[in-house]
């Protein structure tokens, strides 16, 4: 009843002993997530949380058989990090990190391409499939279990959408934060394509914000493949065109393409309710079930 | 991150690429010295943000002193498009038979950067774009290998660049992508490029973007960065590490996080107010950072009501609320009326401890901006 992650999911956590990767970690072995290691160069030997630490992601998966990453290394050295979890072939990366070198991710992202794991983020809170597992930053005690999937680019935005179904007792399948940089792993064509074949997924929500055209391929895929019910919401209606609104990628370009109108406009063509408040959203979700 | 045009000219020049002659001028004396030195025609060119500057009259060409008088003086502190110009470039007129465009950038959809040429230079590409998208040729390059030269050949010809320029022009483009991947450029954009009489190419404007995440391994950029605030708001935002954007309205917002923050002000608009800012304050809300961001929205003058709206993930919120009354009790008089909404972790004992003489509290987003919105009214009336 979830996707990509779930209590069988073995995370290794890159910049675990870092004041970040320390912090999170710790937060999510005590949600109850399987953290199996951390992995730090020349820190190898030591144990954070009873976790051990290992010198590279390679030994951590010798030794403790980790399929997952959680990466919480400082920009500079994250796409680093990211191609290291890449090369050991691990299931899943999940890269937290805020601001990598657009360029960097480019690199990134033809490595993806040519490798079998999977990529969330970067500059993301992360995925939790509530009550099994959370890999990221994301607040456990707001999520709790149930059948609508959610996938946004942004994190406070996603609480916030959580925090409105939860209340309503909409629970959730699996919250996946895809991140708010121009180039990104999972989209969320991925997460909806996930979503719409897993059985315990009933409805979803997407979150998505100005810039670049992935909600509008989004909705192209729920209008020609999809049956399960998604709700939508789109933040930056008032942005103006050429400023970067907080994320890298949050940006309405010059030509006018990545409006939030454009987006809006996609997602209802799609049979998308788009809702005008967070609130409107948990409106149509508990339309759909 | 924009550059300023003189300041992308200068690493053109730098990097070989043929600019015309020109000097950077603050004053009138300046500008004539410049024009002295160039000689006419003189092109005479506000260095502000600001796109179409031509058109909005901050550029002109002089043919005489007596006109290079005249239009230093007009355009040296001219209001363009809300931004006021205290630097000209002074430049070496070029005779020009052809112009072209040419650029970088990255193709967000592909993943890779883009190079793009067409020879309908000169005007505004976005138009061609969508008018016309076949009058630009474009090739990708794959990041891991760089530019191969073939490639910048390639997409000139593909664009119908005239033959006996087409090398030379291909040598620019290339040029302009060891530029793109040397400076961490997200943009990088020449329009129009000039072929003269003599069949000459020359670079006569540039628009140069930076990636600002990776400014930390940019110095000599981040330090033009410095130069190129022209709004003394957005200046502070920088020195306290906020992403903050001015707007119009008279709103005040802080929040954390962009998606929620772009959503409040978002809101603002959907309950009939008018946002004065985006400003995100990120992780964590110490009292000095409160402090910070409060300042911002407090000496924007445009701002009559502020809405601070909260959702403490792992940020605890009565760590936030603390924050908030140890700011505000920082003042006399509270100068703007404040919302508080906090949500999320510990959110109930926050709102608990929030000084009510100092700020008033909501507990939904909904109803935090409907009072902002109100609050601002009752300002204006």
């Amino acid at each position: 009843m979830s996707i990509f992650v779930d209590d069988d999911t073995r995370v290794v956590v890159q910049g675990i002993t870092g004041g970040e990767g320390k912090f999170h970690a710790g937060q999510m072995i005590e949600y109850g997530t399987n953290v199996v290691a951390g992995a730090v160069p020349g820190k190898g030997g030591q144990e954070v949380h009873g976790v051990p630490v290992y010198d590279t992601v390679d030994e951590a998966v010798e030794a403790e058989d980790a399929d997952a990453s959680v990466i919480f290394v400082p920009p500079a050295f994250a796409a680093d990090a990211i191609f290291e979890s890449l090369d050991t072939d691990l299931d899943l990366a999940v890269a937290i990190t805020e601001g990598i070198p657009t360029q960097d991710m480019a690199k990134v992202n033809k490595r993806l391409g040519e490798t079998d794991t999977r990529l969330i983020g970067p500059n993301c809170p992360g995925i939790i499939t509530p009550g099994e597992a959370k890999l990221g930053i994301l607040p456990g005690n707001i999520f709790s279990e149930g059948n609508v999937g959610l996938v946004s680019r942004s994190g406070t935005l996603t609480y916030q959408v959580v925090d409105n179904l939860t209340e309503r007792g909409l629970g959730q399948s699996t919250a996946i934060g895809i991140g708010g940089d121009p180039i990104i792993g999972t989209s969320f064509v991925d997460a909806l394509e996930a979503f719409e074949a897993d059985t315990e997924t009933d409805a979803v929500v997407m979150c998505g914000e100005i810039g670049g055209e992935d909600e509008e391929q989004a909705a192209k895929f729920i209008g020609e493949h999809m049956d399960t019910p998604v709700a939508g919401f789109i933040a930056g209606r008032t942005a103006p065109p050429g400023k970067r609104m907080g994320h890298a990628g949050a940006i309405v370009s010059g030509s006018g393409t990545g409006t939030a109108q454009s987006k809006i406009d996609a997602l209802n063509d799609a049979g998308v309710p788009v809702g005008d408040t967070p609130e409107e959203v948990a409106d149509h979700v508990e339309d759909f079930l | 991150m924009k550059l300023h045009e003189y300041q992308a000219k200068s690493l053109f020049a730098d990097a070989g690429i043929p600019v015309p002659d020109s000097r950077l001028a603050t004053s009138v004396d300046e500008a004539l010295d410049a024009v002295d030195e160039i000689g006419y025609p003189a092109a005479i060119k506000a260095q502000v943000h600001v796109g179409g500057r031509g058109k909005a009259g901050g550029i002109k060409i002089a043919t005489d002193r007596e006109e290079a008088e005249q239009y230093a003086e007009e355009i040296l502190g001219m209001d363009l498009k809300g931004y006021t110009v205290d630097q000209v470039l002074v430049e070496a007129g070029v005779d020009f038979v052809d112009e072209l465009y040419v650029g970088v950038t990255m193709d967000r959809g592909e993943g890779k950067p883009v190079l793009m040429v067409s020879t309908e230079g000169g005007v505004n590409i976005e138009e061609v774009a969508e008018e016309n998208p076949d009058a630009i040729a474009r090739e990708h390059v794959d990041p891991a290998f760089g530019l191969h030269p073939y490639q910048a050949r390639k997409v000139v010809y593909e664009a119908g660049v005239d033959a006996d320029v087409a090398l030379d022009v291909a040598s620019i483009l290339s040029t302009l992508y060891d530029l793109y991947e040397e400076n961490d450029a997200s943009e990088i954009e020449v329009n129009p490029v000039m072929i003269t009489g003599d069949r000459d190419v020359v670079a006569a404007d540039a628009v140069m973007n930076i990636d600002e995440d990776a400014l930390f391994r940019q110095s000599d950029l981040a330090e033009m960065a410095q130069e190129s605030y022209e709004d003394d708001l957005e200046r502070k935002a920088g020195e306290y590490g906020f992403d903050y954007v001015r707007l119009s309205g008279n709103v005040g917002i802080i929040g954390n996080g962009a998606g929620l923050v772009m959503t409040t002000l978002d809101l603002v608009d959907y309950y009939g107010g008018s946002p004065a800012n985006f400003l995100d304050i990120g992780g964590g809300a110490k009292a000095e950072r409160v402090t910070q961001a409060l300042d911002m929205v407090f000496s924007d003058d445009n701002v009559d009501a502020v809405v601070f709206n909260i959702f403490g993930g792992i940020t605890r919120g009565d760590e936030v609320a603390k924050g908030i009354n140890e700011a505000l009790e920082q003042f006399d008089e509270i100068p703007k009326k404040v919302v508080v909404r906090l949500a999320g972790t510990n959110a109930e004992e926050g709102m608990e401890i929030l000084n009510t003489d100092l700020v008033e509290v909501e507990k939904t987003l909904e109803d935090a901006v409907q009072r902002a919105v109100k609050n601002a009214d009752e300002v204006t009336q």
